[in-house]
């Protein structure tokens, strides 16, 4: 069956097929010297146009996308990506411009970029941006570089910790690890939210930065966060805001008028650009103005009319990425951002956070809810309890969500929750797909009730059955190896 | 071997079997099953020396990668190399095979703010 065909293009090879035959002619007879040479062949696909095409359509119809399937992967914002993104970046005076010119022939591109830090800036209501970082995390390590450059020019170098909630992202204590710092995780409170108490505790002279993620990772806004800003910065602690979440609160809320120092902006999620298969991303990083001084170069800036890029900043922590970062996200995002008017681009956030609501309160009946009253763009449910007494966890839950044709949502994470699963439908998405969703959810339920062999066994409908994740973890076989030789000499 | 009883635990899931001056450290058999299959451990070094509380080795598991923390302060004198090419052994022996690392002990004093079996147990449910 072709569907299940498994072959990578080289094992689909036949020696000497081609698609198209180009006679190349040594016209000025330029002789390569011998030992520039190669000994063999080198080891590439033979084959037809037409296998070329097949081969690479049938992938792509296995492939679980954004473009044909709901995807609730909580955390990561699958919004719908407009295709003007992709018109306006394609443009041939913004994909043609070579990356080294000179200022004067990328006025076009540096103004986009200059706009484009403009309006993150007024989106969160901060003073400076750049937009240099690659992605989220690097967005992190940019902003934590930040704030320790900003403590060693301040004569505070016993700042050397950070305070962390235990329902941040993640990728918090890795930055904070990466660049020296320490790690203090305090524990929320049974609202999912920070205790005050247990954050007085945690904070000292010691203490460089506290780092929120807004709304954090159980879905829920932080509602003392003006009290919790205000404890941190009496201590002399520098704000930073993860913005992974902030499809939850554009047009609605700003961070620099709670008193966010830093932050970052996940410019692939909530500004539309496609992500999932590894990037290319970009996490601009927005600052309180005494913190400009450190932000990385190259920096842009408007002068005589003209734009232009600057890099003598003498506090600036130096280059953290090659050129601007990856400019074609930005100019999606850039694009993104201009095709809504400032009344419909607060309706992202209040649409994202109202289909979460509508799951939540339909799902919570069947998998309880971390928080049964509310969340914000995302919810938190668990495996329920019937289901695990008939040995169902919740990635047997996720497992059997592809046979109905729906990507599933995260699993296990955030870790303070048991048996996790994260969802976040994003504004984008119908009624009658999270209807759907819900429909999907209900009957996996039943089925894990009364027939937990299925779930056990799912997905049954896909080409790729249930494969064994820990196996694969422990015997990681990366490296596809020839069995042909390749020994006859060029 | 010890059992579960014979060791001490902390707060944050590990436990120490005291044998004579060195103290050999492991997981619980809850946080192992709290974790699921383990799939890679980051070992401390041997001679590294550890302080009581602070995170020396990474356990990963098919759901998440999580740190240990050293119980005691002291010197490492003996890591389990078995788990470089078995991390499966927490899973499935957490007390015995999975061990994974012995400290010469620096301050035994430490030792008395451990929880034995019934107060970790007790820990546990209160967390749960």
């Amino acid at each position: 069956m072709i569907e299940n065909d498994s072959k990578l293009s080289i094992e689909k090879s036949a020696s000497g097929r081609r698609a198209l035959v180009f006679n190349a002619r040594n016209k000025n007879g330029i002789k390569i010297p011998q030992h520039l040479l190669r000994d063999t062949e080198p080891l590439l696909p033979e084959l037809s146009e037409l296998e070329v095409i097949r081969h690479y359509t049938l992938l792509s119809h296995k492939n679980f996308s954004l473009d044909a399937n709901f995807y609730p992967l909580g955390s990561c914002t699958m919004k719908y990506n407009p295709r003007i993104n992709e018109i306006v970046s394609s443009l041939k005076n913004f994909e043609d411009l070579h990356p080294l010119s000179d200022d004067a022939c990328a006025q076009g591109t540096l103004e986009l970029l200059y706009h484009l830090e403009k309006a993150l800036c007024e989106i969160c209501a901060m003073d400076a941006t750049t937009l240099t970082p690659a992605a989220g995390a690097h967005g992190e390590f940019t902003g934590a570089a930040i704030v320790k450059a900003y403590f060693e020019n301040k004569g505070e170098k016993q700042r050397v910790q950070i305070v962390i909630p235990d329902s941040a992202h993640g990728t918090n204590p890795a930055t904070s690890s990466m660049l020296g710092f320490e790690t203090v995780e305090i524990k929320s409170n049974e609202k999912g939210q920070i205790d005050i108490e247990t954050l007085k505790k945690a904070l000292s002279e010691r203490t460089a930065m506290l780092m929120l993620t807004i709304p954090n990772t159980l879905g829920i806004f932080e509602a003392d966060i003006e009290k919790i800003v205000s404890i941190a910065h009496n201590s002399g602690v520098v704000v930073y805001m993860d913005g992974a979440n902030m499809n939850a609160l554009i047009g609605i809320l700003k961070p620099g008028d709670m008193g966010i120092d830093l932050m970052h902006l996940n410019m692939h999620k909530t500004f539309s650009t496609p992500h999932g298969g590894g990037g290319p991303g970009a996490g601009a990083i927005c600052v309180k103005k005494y913190l400009e001084p450190f932000l990385p170069v190259p920096r842009v800036i408007k002068e005589k009319g003209m734009f232009r890029t600057k890099s003598d900043c003498p506090l600036s922590i130096g280059k953290i990425k090659s050129f601007f970062g990856n400019t074609a996200v930005l100019i999606k995002s850039y694009a993104y951002i201009l095709s809504h008017s400032n009344d419909s681009l607060s309706e992202i956030s209040k649409n994202a956070i109202i289909n979460a609501n509508y799951l939540l309160k339909k799902l919570g009946k069947l998998y309880p809810p971390h928080n049964r009253e509310y969340c914000m763009h995302e919810c938190v449910l668990s495996c329920p309890e019937e289901l695990l007494k008939n040995q169902v966890r919740t990635l047997d839950v996720a497992k059997r969500l592809l046979d109905f044709g729906l990507h599933a949502p995260t699993v296990y994470f955030p870790l303070i929750v048991k048996e996790a699963l994260m969802i976040e439908p994003t504004e984008t998405e119908s009624k009658e797909t999270l209807d759907a969703f819900i429909q999907a959810m209900q009957k996996i339920y039943e089925e894990g009730k009364y027939h937990p062999e299925t779930l056990k066994k799912a997905p049954i409908n896909l080409a790729t059955k249930r494969m064994d994740e820990t196996f694969a973890a422990r015997n990681p076989d990366l490296r596809w190896e020839s069995k042909k030789t390749c020994s006859s000499k060029v | 071997m010890p059992n579960a009883e014979e060791v001490k635990y902390t707060k944050t899931h590990e436990w120490v079997h005291v044998e004579g001056e060195i103290a050999v450290i492991g997981v619980s058999e809850h946080a192992q099953s709290e974790m699921g299959d383990i799939v890679f451990v980051e070992l401390p070094k041997l001679g590294q020396n550890l302080e009581k509380e602070k995170p020396c080795a990474v356990i990963e598991s098919v759901k998440s990668a999580f740190d240990v923390y050293s119980p005691l302060s002291g010197e490492v004198t003996e890591v389990n190399e078995n788990l470089n090419s078995d991390p499966a052994l927490i899973n499935s022996s957490p007390l015995e095979n999975g061990w994974i690392f012995k400290v010469k002990i620096s301050n035994p004093d430490e030792l008395n703010e451990l929880m034995n079996l019934e107060k970790y147990r007790e820990f546990v449910k209160q967390n749960a």
